[in-house]
């Protein structure tokens, strides 16, 4: 018996680590969000079904704290309501913010590479630590490598003019639907007054839509 | 036999954390990085990658190697000794070269590198203390 141990322990620890390695991997799979992703075919980042009850149009810069929040309150609605809500997103850097603009463009180019909401979550989760970085443009090229994307064709893609054009267009769309600042949101088309742009606004507000749209 | 069954154990953390590590590349998960500016730097790299594989694959079959070689040589299989050391050797090269890429070229340091550049040292101090193949018996 003794002879045939030292295969048995190797046996175990291969299939232990198989297994959990795999489990590992279905379980962070499943972390991202399963709704549909849309942004190449409209021009519009998209999260969530077409059909959905309530959808939230967000006017955001990257670089914003308040985005940064809202960012968390929106993700948890779209965890809570799954299919019932889905999340639009539009470009709006602000001037003031030293880097909010090469961050939409960071985002546009992991687009290119259908990754803009594995780049949008990460944008907005490490806020505070890129904002103050002393090589920002380095770190989102790191951040680019984290999320899988190819390095080079992201630099590329961060030159790209058509990537500047759909940062520019967003914000003469925001522009143009009356935004000055961020976030600025909208719930099923009706814009947020700013004072109810917190988390117990917005979840008030999507709560109202869900309710309106839910009546026979 | 003690020695090469601690070895055993720490083979067995370093595949805990090459495997965390693959897992982490294969699913561009990002979150375990979070707020430390190193980490991303380190394993969002080139570096991070040979031919498109991440290097914390590499990482899994060294450890799981080792793991297996321990094993076997703490069961008095004389040539697995060797193999543990030849394998050792070579876990240590590669984590010197990325220790070098880290502190040199990147200016980055990432917590879960360090933790196996760690294991691979403390491997490679068993090598080294333990007796030669060819002096011991079996």
């Amino acid at each position: 018996m003794r002879r045939y141990l030292p295969f048995v322990i190797v046996a175990i620890v291969a299939l232990a680590t198989v297994g959990t390695g795999f489990a590992l991997y279905r379980a962070k799979r499943l972390t991202a969000p399963n709704a549909p992703k849309n942004s190449a075919a409209s021009g519009t980042h998209v999260r969530g079904k077409a059909e959905a009850l309530v959808t939230i149009e967000e006017f955001g810069d990257f670089q914003c704290p308040p985005c940064g929040i809202m960012s968390g309150v929106l993700r948890k609605i779209e965890e809570k309501e799954g299919d019932r809500v889905r999340l639009i997103y539009h470009h709006f850097p602000l001037a003031v913010h030293a880097h909010a603009r090469e961050a939409a463009l960071a985002a546009e180019a992991a687009d290119r590479q259908g990754r803009f909401w594995e780049m949008h979550d990460l944008l907005y989760r490490e806020q505070a630590i890129w904002s103050k970085a002393p090589d920002v443009p380095n770190l989102f090229n790191s951040y680019a490598g984290m999320i899988g994307l190819d390095l080079d064709r992201f630099k590329k893609d961060l030159q790209n003019p058509e990537v500047a054009e759909r940062v520019d267009g967003d914000q003469k769309l925001g522009t143009s639907r009356g935004v000055t600042s961020t976030p600025t949101l909208f719930v099923n088309t009706v814009a947020l007054p700013p004072a109810a742009i917190n988390p117990p606004g917005l979840n008030k507000a999507v709560e109202t839509a869900l309710k309106e749209k839910s009546k026979p | 036999m003690i020695l090469y069954g601690v070895a055993g154990l720490f083979c067995l953390f370093g595949l805990a954390d090459a495997t965390y590590l693959t897992v982490l590349a294969l699913t561009g998960e990002t979150a375990a990085c979070g707020g430390q500016t190193g980490c991303f730097e380190v394993l969002g790299s080139a570096y991070a990658r040979v031919a498109g594989i991440p290097v914390a694959s590499f990482g899994v079959a060294g450890y799981f190697s080792a793991f297996t070689f321990a094993t076997f040589a703490a069961f008095n299989y004389a040539r697995a000794r060797m193999f543990f050391a030849l394998t050792v050797s070579l876990l240590f090269a590669v984590t010197l070269w990325l220790l070098y890429v880290q502190a040199f070229l990147l200016h980055a340091f990432c917590r879960y590198c360090l933790f196996s550049a760690a294991i691979t040292f403390l491997l490679m101090g068993i090598v080294v203390a333990s007796p030669s193949p060819r002096t011991s018996r079996n």
